[in-house]
C-alpha cells in the first residue's frame, strides 16, 4: 500500500504551468515583473550613473528634464532630480531596494506565519487557542496603524522597516496555514500516515506542508504588493527607509516637493514604475489563485 | 448579551493597556529630547535643569505610571514644540480629520453602494468588469500615489483644484468645519476623494457579493412573486441585508481611515492630527506622538467594541437571541 | 367557464455556454376556479420551474420560449413587466417551501405586509393595520397585534408559514401556487397548513396549484394531479382515478413507493435508477431506459394522449386498470 507516500495532488505541476501560462493577463504580469525584477538586481551594471556616488552626481545637473544632456555629455533620458541624480539610476537602484524589502519581509512573514500556523493547527487545544486569538487581535488593527505606531517607535532603517512588515503580515500566513493544514490534517492520506506510526513532524513536514504550498504561494504573492505599496506609503511619509537608502516611496517623495512646479517627472517616473510593479504582482496572484484554486 | 458586553469591555480595556505600554516605553526608550531643547552652549549643568524639568530623570517605570496616572486624568504631557498641553492641540485639530474622514466615509456610501449593487445585480456585463476593475485598482494603489496623480492633474495640470489646507470654514460654535462653505468644500474634495478610496473598494465588493447571494434567496423571490415593485425590493428588502456587513467592515476599517489620513492630509496640507504627526515625528516631540498614538489606538479599539455591540443591536436575529437560523 | 390559469405547449429554456437546455418542454395544463391542482415529480423534473415560469420570475439565463399563460383566458406572456408585475401578489400569488428562508430576516413582520399590500393599493396607515391584523387573524396567528411587531427568527417555523400564507392571500388572488409549502414543517404542522390552505382557497373559489414530490400529500388536497417527469407533464387527471388506475409506468412507480399504512413489512418497491440530467435526456420517451415495459416504439417522444374521460397520459404502453408496472 502507497497511501500514506501518496498525498492527492492538485494537478501536475507542468499542468498547472500550461494553464497558467495560457492567460495572456499572467504572462504579461510575469514578464512586466521579471523585467523589474532584472532591471532592479542589476542596477549597479546598468545604471548609467551610481545615484548615491556624490563623486558622479553634479548639483549643476539638478531638475534637467527628461531627454536633457548633462555637462559631460552624458544623456538623462529620465531627467533629474533637485540634486542633479539621474532618475533612471535612481529608478533602478530604487526598485532594488523596494523589491529586497517586499521579498524579505513576505519571505519572513510567510516563515514565521507558517510555523505558527503548522504549530496551531497541529497542537490544537489551548495552544491554537492562544495563537489564534492573537492572530485575531493582529488582524484587528488596520495594517498602517501598526506599520506606522513601529516606525514611530524604531525609527528609520531597511531593517526596521522589514520588521515591521513581518509584524503586519504574519497573521495572515499564520490563519491561513492553520485552515489548510486542519483540513488536510483530516484528510484520508494524513490518517493513513498516522497508522504508519509516522512522527508527527514527519506527517506534518512531508505531507500537510506540501499540500499548504499552493495557498501560500497566493498569499504570499498578494501579501508581497500589500508590503511593496505599504514602504512605499511609509518611506513617501519618511517613516520608513532612512533618505541614504531611497526606495520608489522615497523618490517620489523627495519629487513631490518639485511637483507644484511642474517637474513631473521627479515624482511621476518612479510612480510609474511603483504602479507597474504592484499591478502585475496582484495580476500574478489573481491568476495564480485561479489556477491554484486554493481554499481562500 | 450584558455578560457579552462586559467581556467585551474587558478585552478592550486589556488591548488598551498593553498598547499603552508598547506605545510609552517604545518611544521613551529611541532618541534623546533634551538635544531638541538645548543650544549649543548648553552645558552639564543647563542639560540636568531639562532632564529635571522634563522628568527624565526617573526611572522608566517611574515615568509610566506617572504616564498612566496623567492619562487618567487627561494630562498627556505638554508638547515640547508647542509648549502646550499634546491634548489640546489633538482635541484643536482633530475635527479636520474626523471632516475629512467621515467625508471620505460618505463618498465610499454614496458611491461604492450603487456601483456594488449594479455589479451584483449584472455580474456578467461589462458594467461589472469595469467597477470590478476599478476595485481592484483603488484597492491596491497606493493612496499617495493616487493623491500626487489627482494634484498633478485637477491642480498643477487643470488649475481647477486647491491642493493646500482647508479653506474657509464655518464656525458650529463647538467646531469649525468646511463643508458648509463653497471654498471648503473646494479644498474638501481631493482629500476626501483620494481618503475615500479603499473603503470605496471595500463597500463595492461587500455590495456586489452581498448582492449576489441575496438576489438568489427565498425572500427576495417570495417579495417579488408578490408584487413588491423592483425599486423597494432592492432599496429596501435586499439592502437592508446587506448593508449590515458593510456597517461592520466599515466600522472595523474607520481605524485604518484614520491611520490612511496621516498620508492624506501630508499631500494635501490637510491641517489635522495626521500631519501633526508627521510633523511631530520630524522634531521627536514625543508627547505629542505619545498623545496621538493613544489617542488613535483609544479611537480604534473604542470603535471596535461599539461596532460589535452595535452589529449585534442591528442585525435583530442577534440583538433579539434565539436565532436558530 | 374559462379556466383560472391555462397553460399552452409552454417551454421554459436555458441558454448555456453549452448549447440551450430545455427544463420545461410542451407543457400544458389548465386549472379552474376553487380548484386544486396537484403538481407532482421528483426534484429536477421541471415542476417549481413551473411555477416560476408562470409568474415570469425564471432566474436568467433562463426564460419562457415558447407557447402561452392564459390567464382567465388573456395570455400574459407577452405584458411587459411593469403589467407583469402588476399580476403578481394581486391575481397570482406564490408560497415557498421553507418559511424559513420565505420572510426577510431583518424587516418586522408588518413591514414585510404593507410593502405586499401597498405594492397594490392605496392605503392609509390605519387601513394597512387594519388589513395586516385581518390577514394574521384569517391564517389563526394568535395574538396578531404583537407578531406585527417582531422579525420572522421570533416565530416558530408553522407561524412563519402562516405569516407567508397571509401575505400570499392579501389581495385575494385568483390563483395561488404553491411550491412544497408543507415539506420543512414538522408533520403536525404540515397537516394543519393543509387544511388552512385547502379551507382558504375553497372559500373564495381560488384555484391552487400544489406543487409537492410528495403524492400522499397531493392525495389528500388535490381534485386533479399532473405529474412530471425531466420537463414534461407524463400523466394528467382526476386524483382518484390516477391514484386507483394510474397510466403511466412512472405514476404507478411514484405511488407503489409511497408506504400504505396498514401493511408494514411488505418491501417498498423503488423505481429502478433515477432520472437523467436535462442535458443529456434519451431521445425518446424520458422514463423509458428505468421502465420495465420499454420497447423500441418508445424511440420517439410519446405525444400526450386523452386516455379513458377526462385523462390525459404520455405513453405509448399505458397501464390498464390495476396492472403492475
Amino acid at each position: 500500500m502507497s497511501i500514506a507516500s501518496a498525498p492527492p495532488a492538485a494537478g501536475s505541476a507542468r499542468d498547472l504551468t500550461r494553464r497558467f501560462l495560457k492567460d495572456p493577463g499572467a504572462v504579461i504580469a510575469l514578464l512586466v515583473f521579471a523585467a523589474f525584477g532584472v532591471a532592479g538586481f542589476g542596477a549597479p551594471l546598468i545604471a548609467p550613473q551610481n545615484p548615491y556616488d556624490l563623486a558622479q552626481v553634479d548639483i549643476l545637473d539638478s531638475l534637467l528634464e527628461p531627454g536633457s544632456e548633462s555637462f559631460t555629455g552624458m544623456t538623462y533620458w529620465l531627467g533629474t532630480d533637485g540634486q542633479g541624480r539621474d532618475m533612471l539610476s535612481a529608478i533602478l537602484y530604487g526598485i532594488r531596494i523596494s523589491l529586497v524589502v517586499g521579498l524579505a519581509s513576505g519571505l519572513l512573514a510567510l516563515a514565521f506565519g507558517t510555523v505558527v500556523g503548522l504549530i496551531a493547527a497541529y497542537r490544537r487545544g489551548w495552544v491554537d487557542t492562544l495563537l489564534m486569538r492573537i492572530v485575531d487581535l493582529q488582524l484587528s488593527f488596520p495594517t498602517i496603524l501598526v506599520a506606522l505606531i513601529l516606525l514611530v517607535i524604531l525609527g528609520r532603517g531597511v531593517d526596521k522597516i522589514i520588521f515591521a512588515l513581518v509584524v503586519v503580515q504574519w497573521a495572515y500566513f499564520a490563519r491561513t496555514v492553520r485552515g489548510v493544514a486542519l483540513v488536510e490534517g483530516a484528510r484520508d492520506y494524513v490518517e493513513a500516515a498516522r497508522g504508519l506510526r509516522l512522527g508527527g513532524f514527519r506527517i506534518l513536514m512531508g505531507h500537510i506542508l506540501p499540500n499548504c504550498l499552493p495557498t501560500m504561494l497566493v498569499v504570499a504573492t498578494m501579501q508581497m504588493a500589500m508590503a511593496i505599496s505599504l514602504e512605499a506609503t511609509l518611506s513617501f511619509l519618511g517613516l520608513g527607509l532612512p533618505p541614504t537608502r531611497p526606495s520608489l516611496g522615497l523618490l517620489i517623495a523627495n519629487g513631490f516637493d518639485y511637483l507644484q512646479s511642474g517637474r513631473y517627472w521627479i515624482s511621476v517616473l518612479p510612480g510609474l514604475v511603483l504602479l507597474a510593479i504592484i499591478i502585475s504582482v496582484n495580476v500574478l496572484g489573481d491568476r495564480l489563485r485561479d489556477v491554484l484554486n486554493p481554499r481562500l | 448579551m450584558t455578560e457579552y458586553i462586559i467581556r467585551r469591555v474587558l478585552q478592550a480595556l486589556l488591548v488598551l493597556i498593553v498598547m499603552t505600554m508598547l506605545v510609552f516605553f517604545g518611544v521613551n526608550v529611541i532618541g534623546n529630547p533634551v538635544y531638541i531643547f538645548a543650544s549649543s552652549e548648553c552645558d552639564q549643568a543647563c542639560l540636568d535643569a531639562i532632564i529635571t524639568d522634563l522628568g527624565l530623570d526617573q526611572p522608566i517605570w517611574r515615568q509610566y505610571l506617572t504616564f498612566v496616572g496623567n492619562l487618567v486624568q487627561g494630562d498627556m504631557g505638554r508638547s515640547f514644540t508647542h509648549g502646550v498641553p499634546a491634548l489640546h492641540l489633538i482635541f484643536e485639530r482633530l475635527p479636520a480629520t474626523l471632516e475629512l474622514a467621515f467625508s471620505a466615509l460618505v463618498l465610499a456610501l454614496a458611491f461604492g453602494l450603487p456601483m456594488g449593487i449594479y455589479a451584483g445585480l449584472r455580474p456578467y456585463g461589462w458594467g461589472a468588469k469595469l467597477i470590478m476593475s476599478f476595485s481592484m485598482i483603488a484597492f491596491s494603489l497606493p493612496v499617495f500615489w493616487i493623491g500626487i496623480i489627482m494634484i498633478l492633474t485637477f491642480s498643477v495640470q487643470l488649475g481647477w483644484m486647491p491642493s493646500v489646507g482647508r479653506g474657509d470654514t464655518v464656525d458650529l460654535g463647538f467646531v469649525e468645519v468646511s463643508f458648509l462653505t463653497l471654498d471648503g468644500l473646494h479644498h474638501l474634495a481631493m482629500p476626501a476623494f483620494t481618503l475615500s478610496l479603499i473603503m470605496m473598494a471595500m463597500v463595492i465588493r461587500l455590495a456586489r457579493a452581498g448582492m449576489r447571494e441575496v438576489m438568489f434567496t427565498d425572500y427576495i423571490k417570495f417579495a417579488r412573486a408578490s408584487g413588491v415593485p423592483e425599486r423597494r425590493v432592492l432599496g429596501a428588502h435586499a439592502l437592508k441585508n446587506i448593508l449590515i456587513p458593510i456597517v461592520t467592515v466599515l466600522g472595523m476599517e474607520f481605524g485604518g481611515v484614520i491611520a490612511f489620513a496621516v498620508v492624506v492630509e501630508s499631500i494635501f496640507s490637510w491641517p489635522g492630527v495626521g500631519k501633526m504627526l508627521i510633523d511631530a515625528i520630524a522634531v521627536l516631540d514625543r508627547p505629542l506622538i505619545v498623545a496621538y498614538l493613544i489617542c488613535v489606538v483609544f479611537m480604534f479599539v473604542t470603535l471596535n467594541l461599539l461596532v460589535d455591540v452595535l452589529y449585534s443591536l442591528l442585525d435583530p436575529r442577534i440583538r433579539l437571541g434565539g436565532g436558530k437560523a | 367557464m374559462t379556466p383560472v390559469l391555462e397553460l399552452r405547449d409552454l417551454q421554459t429554456s436555458f441558454e448555456m455556454p453549452e448549447g440551450t437546455v430545455h427544463a420545461l418542454r410542451e407543457l400544458s395544463l389548465s386549472v379552474s376556479r376553487g380548484e386544486i391542482l396537484g403538481l407532482v415529480g421528483e426534484s429536477g423534473s421541471g415542476k417549481s420551474l413551473t411555477g416560476f415560469s408562470i409568474n415570469r420570475l425564471i432566474s436568467p439565463p433562463g426564460r419562457v420560449t415558447k407557447g402561452e399563460v392564459r390567464l382567465h383566458g388573456r395570455d400574459i406572456l407577452p405584458l411587459p413587466d411593469s403589467e407583469m408585475r402588476k399580476l403578481r401578489g394581486r391575481k397570482i400569488a406564490m408560497i415557498f417551501q421553507d418559511p424559513m428562508m420565505t420572510l426577510n430576516p431583518v424587516l418586522r413582520i408588518e413591514t414585510q405586509i404593507r410593502d405586499v399590500l401597498l405594492a397594490h393599493e392605496k392605503l392609509s396607515k390605519s387601513e394597512v393595520r387594519a388589513r395586516a391584523l385581518a390577514a394574521l387573524d384569517e391564517v389563526g396567528i394568535p395574538a396578531p397585534e404583537e407578531r406585527l411587531r417582531v422579525y420572522p427568527h421570533q416565530l416558530s417555523g408553522g407561524m412563519r408559514q402562516r405569516v407567508a400564507i397571509a401575505i400570499a392571500l392579501l389581495h385575494k388572488p385568483d390563483l395561488v401556487i404553491a411550491d412544497e409549502p408543507t415539506t420543512a414543517l414538522d408533520v403536525t404542522i404540515q397537516g394543519q397548513i393543509l387544511a388552512l390552505v385547502q379551507r382558504l382557497c375553497r372559500d373564495r373559489g381560488t384555484a391552487l396549484i400544489w406543487i409537492s414530490h410528495d403524492l400522499a400529500v397531493v392525495a389528500g388536497l388535490a381534485d386533479r394531479i399532473a405529474v412530471m417527469y425531466a420537463g414534461r407533464i407524463v400523466e394528467e387527471g382526476p386524483i382518484d382515478d390516477i391514484l386507483d388506475a394510474p397510466a403511466h409506468p412512472y405514476t404507478r412507480g411514484l405511488i407503489d413507493s409511497v408506504p400504505v399504512p396498514g401493511q408494514r413489512g411488505g418491501r417498498l418497491r423503488q423505481i429502478p435508477g433515477r432520472m437523467p440530467a436535462l442535458t443529456d435526456l434519451p431521445t425518446g420517451c424520458a422514463f423509458a431506459p428505468r421502465c420495465a415495459r420499454a420497447t423500441e416504439n418508445c424511440a420517439e417522444v410519446p405525444q400526450l394522449m386523452p386516455f379513458g374521460e377526462d385523462r390525459k397520459v404520455r405513453c405509448v404502453h399505458p397501464l390498464a386498470a390495476g396492472e403492475a408496472a
